[in-house]
């Protein structure tokens, strides 16, 4: 690799993190979790632990077994380190004021409150399918990178 | 006593690493739940048992496709999965331990319990089957 595309690689890499820390929707740590990413983030982005408070967290990691429909669980030794890493790094901002209804991301009120400008039916289209499916939109969720710049909602 | 126990180092690894999983590949897999089924494995079952619900809202496929040589989307997040079949993604079946721990959360969404060894055989040959 020669100088010049070195150079242009390193500022795509650094831009779009300093645009993002701008408007403050930047949360870490997302992918600072080797494990996390790995057993959480297969069936589901690895969601920031700061978008759930403590409390949420505590019930989700003992419920694995009955994990939203699906059997998630975990041997009890990565259960326990994940658990711990999660209350260590959970909401305690605006958002962990409220423990949203069955603990999903997707049901607080700040949550539904940023999306409130959606058109009717944009869940279900078939790009999307899901609330829960913050990559689809959120070009630069798997970084942590929420910011309104990266969206871009499939039609 | 030094002589007795130093040939046992060899044996006591090769238990090891054949308990624990390490690195390994599909056919070794396949080669090994065979073994413990004392049966030869059937790709046309487990191509039946992959696409069928069995009584219950999901088959493998729902998350995997019906042909998992592509990506798959799962049932309700919509986040992509990566292609099943080891042909087509090499970080399939690379690790037992893991090829374990997704037959069993994955068994119980879909036919309500574990899979016997049978089963994840006859799954996995059939997988193998499939080339680009």
């Amino acid at each position: 690799m020669n100088m010049k595309s070195l150079a242009m690689l390193l500022t795509a890499a650094l831009l779009p993190v300093a645009a993002a820390r701008a408007d403050g929707e930047r949360l870490r740590p997302a992918t600072a979790n080797a494990s996390y990413q790995q057993e959480c983030g297969s069936c589901h982005l690895a969601y920031p632990p700061a978008l759930l408070p403590a409390a949420s967290w505590q019930r989700i990691s003992a419920g694995l077994g009955r994990h939203y429909g699906s059997d998630a669980s975990l041997d009890p030794a990565t259960t326990q380190t994940l658990t711990r890493w999660l209350l260590l790094n959970a909401g305690t901002g605006k958002r962990a004021r409220e423990t949203p209804p069955e603990d999903r991301i997707t049901r607080a009120a700040w949550f539904q409150r940023k999306h409130d400008e959606l058109p009717a039916g944009v869940w279900q289209r078939p790009a999307i399918k899901s609330p829960a499916n913050c990559a689809a939109c959120h070009t630069g969720a798997e970084q942590g990178d929420f910011s309104e710049h990266r969206v871009r909602v499939p039609r | 006593m030094q002589r007795k126990t130093w040939h046992l180092i060899p044996m006591a690894l090769l238990a090891l690493s054949a308990g624990m999983a390490g690195a390994t590949s599909a056919p070794e897999q396949l080669a090994a739940l065979s073994a413990q089924a004392a049966a030869p494995a059937d790709a046309a079952r487990g191509q039946r048992l992959f696409t069928s619900k069995h009584g219950a809202e999901w088959s493998c496929s729902s998350c995997h496709g019906a042909l998992p040589t592509q990506a798959g989307r799962h049932a309700s997040t919509g986040k992509p999965i990566a292609p099943l079949a080891p042909a087509f993604n090499p970080e399939r079946f690379g690790d037992a331990a893991k090829s374990e721990k997704w037959f069993r959360r994955n068994c119980k969404d879909v036919l309500g319990r574990e899979c016997s060894a049978g089963e994840k055989a006859d799954v996995l040959a059939w997988l193998i089957t499939l080339k680009p």
